[in-house]
C-alpha cells in the first residue's frame, strides 16, 4: 500500500467509488431494471420464469448451455493442466514463450478467434482441404455448426483462464515435493494422484470454475461456430431482446441463468476455501 | 518392489569414476567413493563443490555423464528414484502439507502396497522411534521446525531403507536445536545400523556427525577420511584451509624431502623453521606452511624461534586469541587455551612464536 499504511474506512471508499459508481449504473441498475421486468410484466407473478421452464424448446436450449459449458471445461482442463505444469518448471526463455503462447490470444479479439475458427472448420475450409488431400475424406466434412467445434472453439478462446490459475497453484509445489514422494517409493502416476493433483486442486476449482462461468454466458463463438441449432442462452437470450422485443421474457431468462451462477459461486467458494484450508493446516 | 536384502553389505555404496558436466562446468569430475554398509559418511565442501550433485546422482535426480553407482553391488545408475528403495531427508522438510503427520510416514508403505493396520502400526512406532508419539494426528504446518524434520526422518526410515540420504537437513533449523538434531541423528543411524550420506558445507557438523567425511571442491575429492586424519593430517591446502582455522605461510624449501619427512623451511621475511612436507619437495621449491592457531607458542626467554608483534589479545572465556604480525607484515593468529598454564602475551608486547615440527605441514605449490 502507498506510504505502507492502512486506509481509513473514507479513504477507502473514496478511492473505490469511481468503480463503485460505474457498477451501479451500467450493472446493476439495469439487472435489476431487466429483473424487475420479469417479475411483473405483463402482470406480477413468476409467469415468465414458468414459461421458460415448462417450454421444451427452450429447456433444451438451457441444458445445452449446461453441456456445452462442462464439456468446455473438462477440454480446457485436459488441455491446460500439462501446459501450466510444463510452465511451473520453466524458467527464463522457455517461460516467456509459453507465457506469450497463453496471453497472445487472450490480448486478441474473441471475434477475430472465432472467425479463425470458422476459417479452419469451413465447408472449404483448411482441415476440410487438408483431409481431402490426404484422400481421408470423399467429400467435405460438415465441421462448422456442430456441437463439437462450439466446444473445441470455446475451449480455445477459455483456455487462459485455465491455464493462469493452474500455473499459479502448481508453481507453488515446491520441486522437491515430487521429488520425495519418488524417493518414497511413488511412481510418476502416484506422485501425481497423491501429492501433485492434490495440492493444486486449489487451482483446478478456481480455473474450472471460472471457465464455467464464463462458458455459460458465451455468446460470440456459439453464436458463430454453432448457429442456429446449437444455440446456447445468451443467443436466446439476445434473439429475445433484438428481434422478439420481449423483454421481460429475456429477464426471466437471464434471471434464471444468474441465480444459477450464484448459486455454483457460493457452493465452490466454500469448496476452495476448504481445500486452501487443508492446504495450509 | 524389491525384496529387503538382509545381506550385511547390502547398504554398501561405491560411486566410480563420477563426473557431471553442466555446459563446460564439471560439477562433479571424476569422483570415486566407497561408503561401507551402516558407515555415516559426511559429503562437505563450499557451494559448487559437487556434493549435492553427488548425492543427487545416488538418489536418482541426476543421472552421470561417466561413471556409475553401485548399491550392495548392484548397478542403480539408470534405475529411477523410486525403484532405489532409498530413504532421503531434503533441506526443507517436504512433508506434504495435505496429510496428516502419520499419513505423511504411512505413505512409503502406502507405495509398498501395505494393509493399512499394518501401515498405521509400523508408522506408529516410527514416529515413537523420533520421540513424537502424540504428534500423529497433526498436519504437518503445526509442528515445529526441528518436530517436522524428525517427523522426515520416520517417514524416510519406516520402510527400512538400506541407505539414508540426507541433503543439509539441519540447515534451516537453530543453532541449539541443529546441535541437539545432530546427536539425534547419530544416536538413531547407530541404533538402526543404516549407511548414512550426509551432505553438509558445515565443517563441525561433519566433524561431530560422520565417521568418514569426503571433503570436495570444484567437483573433485581433496581427501576422504576420519575427522581426526582431515583436521591433523589435511593432504591437500584446500582441505587445510577449510577444515577449522589454518594460518598459512608461504616460503622455500631449505632442503630436498619426501612426503611425511621433517624439512627446514625458510619463512618470507624470517628465517628458517621445522615443518613436515606433505608431498615430495626439492630444495629451493616453493612451499605453503599450514599452521593451526592452537598449535602455535610462545617461547620463553631467549629461545629461537620467529619473532612477531602481538596487535591485539581477545579474551573469550574458554581461550584467548592473540593477532600477531611477523616480520615482513605476515599475520598470524595464535590461540591460548585457559587453564593450562601456557605462558599469555599483552597487545603491544614483543614475543618469540615457535612450534614443533608435526604441527607446521609444508604443502608444495606448483610453479
Amino acid at each position: 500500500m502507498l506510504g505502507g499504511r492502512r486506509f481509513s474506512p473514507a479513504a477507502s471508499l473514496a478511492l473505490a467509488a469511481p468503480f463503485l459508481l460505474l457498477l451501479l449504473v451500467v450493472f446493476i441498475l439495469p439487472l435489476a431494471t431487466l429483473l424487475h421486468e420479469s417479475l411483473f410484466v405483463p402482470s406480477p407473478g413468476l409467469g415468465n420464469y414458468a414459461h421458460a421452464l415448462e417450454e421444451p424448446v427452450y429447456l433444451r436450449v438451457m441444458l445445452r448451455t449446461l453441456r456445452i459449458a462442462f464439456l468446455v471445461t473438462l477440454l480446457a482442463l485436459v488441455l491446460a493442466w500439462p501446459l501450466a505444469w510444463v510452465m511451473s518448471r520453466s524458467r527464463g526463455l522457455g517461460l516467456a514463450l509459453l507465457g506469450a503462447a497463453v496471453l497472445l490470444p487472450l490480448w486478441t479479439s474473441v471475434l477475430v478467434r472465432t472467425y479463425a475458427w470458422m476459417v479452419l472448420l469451413q465447408r472449404n475450409g483448411v482441415i476440410n482441404q487438408m483431409l481431402a488431400r490426404l484422400g481421408l475424406i470423399e467429400q467435405p466434412v460438415r465441421l462448422l455448426y456442430t456441437e463439437g467445434a462450439v466446444v473445441l472453439a470455446m475451449a480455445h478462446v477459455l483456455l487462459p483462464f485455465m491455464v493462469l490459475p493452474l500455473y499459479s497453484a502448481l508453481k507453488g509445489i515446491p520441486e522437491d515435493y515430487p521429488r520425495a514422494a519418488q524417493m518414497l517409493g511413488a511412481s510418476p502416476w502416484a506422485t501425481f494422484r497423491e501429492v501433485v493433483w492434490p495440492l493444486c486442486l486449489p487451482g483446478v476449482t478456481s480455473g474450472c470454475l471460472m471457465v464455467f462461468l464464463l462458458a455459460l454466458g458465451f455468446f460470440v463463438t456459439p453464436a458463430l461456430i454453432g448457429g442456429p441449432q446449437q444455440m446456447m442462452i445468451a443467443t436466446l437470450v439476445s434473439q429475445q431482446v433484438r428481434e422478439l422485443l420481449d423483454w421481460p421474457f429475456a429477464g426471466a431468462l437471464v434471471g434464471i441463468l444468474l441465480a444459477f451462477v450464484l448459486a455454483l459461486v457460493l457452493l465452490f467458494r466454500r469448496a476452495v476455501r476448504l481445500d486452501r484450508f487443508v492446504g495450509q493446516a | 518392489m524389491r525384496k529387503l536384502d538382509a545381506d550385511r553389505n547390502a547398504g554398501s555404496i561405491s560411486i566410480e569414476g563420477l563426473t557431471r558436466r553442466f555446459g563446460a562446468v564439471h560439477a562433479v569430475d571424476g569422483v570415486s567413493l566407497d561408503i561401507r554398509a551402516g558407515e555415516f559418511l559426511a559429503l562437505l565442501g563450499p557451494s559448487g563443490s559437487g556434493k549435492t550433485t553427488i548425492l543427487m546422482s545416488i538418489a536418482g535426480f541426476e543421472y552421470p555423464d561417466e561413471g556409475r553407482i553401485l548399491l550392495g553391488g548392484e548397478d542403480i545408475t539408470w534405475l529411477p528414484p523410486n525403484r532405489r528403495n532409498l530413504g532421503m531427508v531434503f533441506q526443507r522438510y517436504t512433508l506434504f502439507p495435505h496429510m496428516s503427520v502419520l499419513e505423511n510416514i504411512a505413505f512409503p508403505l502406502k507405495m509398498r502396497g501395505l494393509g493399512r493396520a499394518e501401515r498405521e502400526e509400523r508408522a506408529r512406532a516410527a514416529l515413537r522411534t523420533v520421540r513424537l508419539d502424540q504428534l500423529g494426528e497433526r498436519r504437518p504446518a503445526q509442528l515445529s521446525g526441528g518436530q517436522q524434520q524428525r517427523v522426515a526422518i520416520a517417514r524416510a526410515i519406516v520402510y527400512r531403507p538400506r541407505v539414508l540420504l540426507m541433503d543439509e537437513p539441519l540447515s534451516a533449523l537453530d543453532k541449539n536445536l541443529r546441535e541437539e538434531m545432530q546427536i539425534e541423528i547419530k544416536h538413531l543411524q547407530r541404533e538402526i545400523g543404516i549407511t548414512v550420506v550426509f551432505v553438509t558445507h558445515d565443517q563441525t557438523e561433519a566433524l561431530t556427525m560422520a565417521d568418514r567425511v569426503a571433503v570436495l571442491d570444484h567437483g573433485r575429492l581433496q581427501q576422504l577420511g576420519a575427522p581426526r586424519e582431515l583436521y591433523e593430517a589435511p593432504q591437500t591446502e584446500f582441505v587445510a584451509g577449510f577444515i577449522g582455522e589454518t594460518n598459512f605461510w608461504s616460503g622455500s624449501a631449505a632442503a630436498a624431502a619426501a612426503p611425511g619427512e621433517a624439512v627446514g623451511v625458510r619463512l618470507e621475511g624470517s628465517g628458517v623453521m621445522p615443518a613436515l612436507a606433505v608431498s615430495r619437495v626439492a630444495a629451493g621449491d616453493r612451499v605453503r606452511l599450514a599452521l593451526r592457531p592452537e598449535r602455535l607458542r610462545i617461547l620463553p626467554g631467549a629461545a629461537e624461534g620467529v619473532p612477531a608483534l602481538v596487535t591485539e589479545a581477545i579474551y573469550a572465556g574458554n581461550a584467548t586469541t592473540l593477532m600477531l604480525e611477523a616480520a615482513g607484515g605476515q599475520v598470524l593468529r595464535l590461540r591460548i587455551p585457559a587453564g593450562a598454564g601456557l605462558p599469555e602475551a599483552v597487545a603491544g608486547e614483543a614475543v618469540t612464536l615457535g612450534w614443533q615440527a608435526a604441527d607446521a605441514r609444508a604443502f608444495g605449490v606448483a610453479p
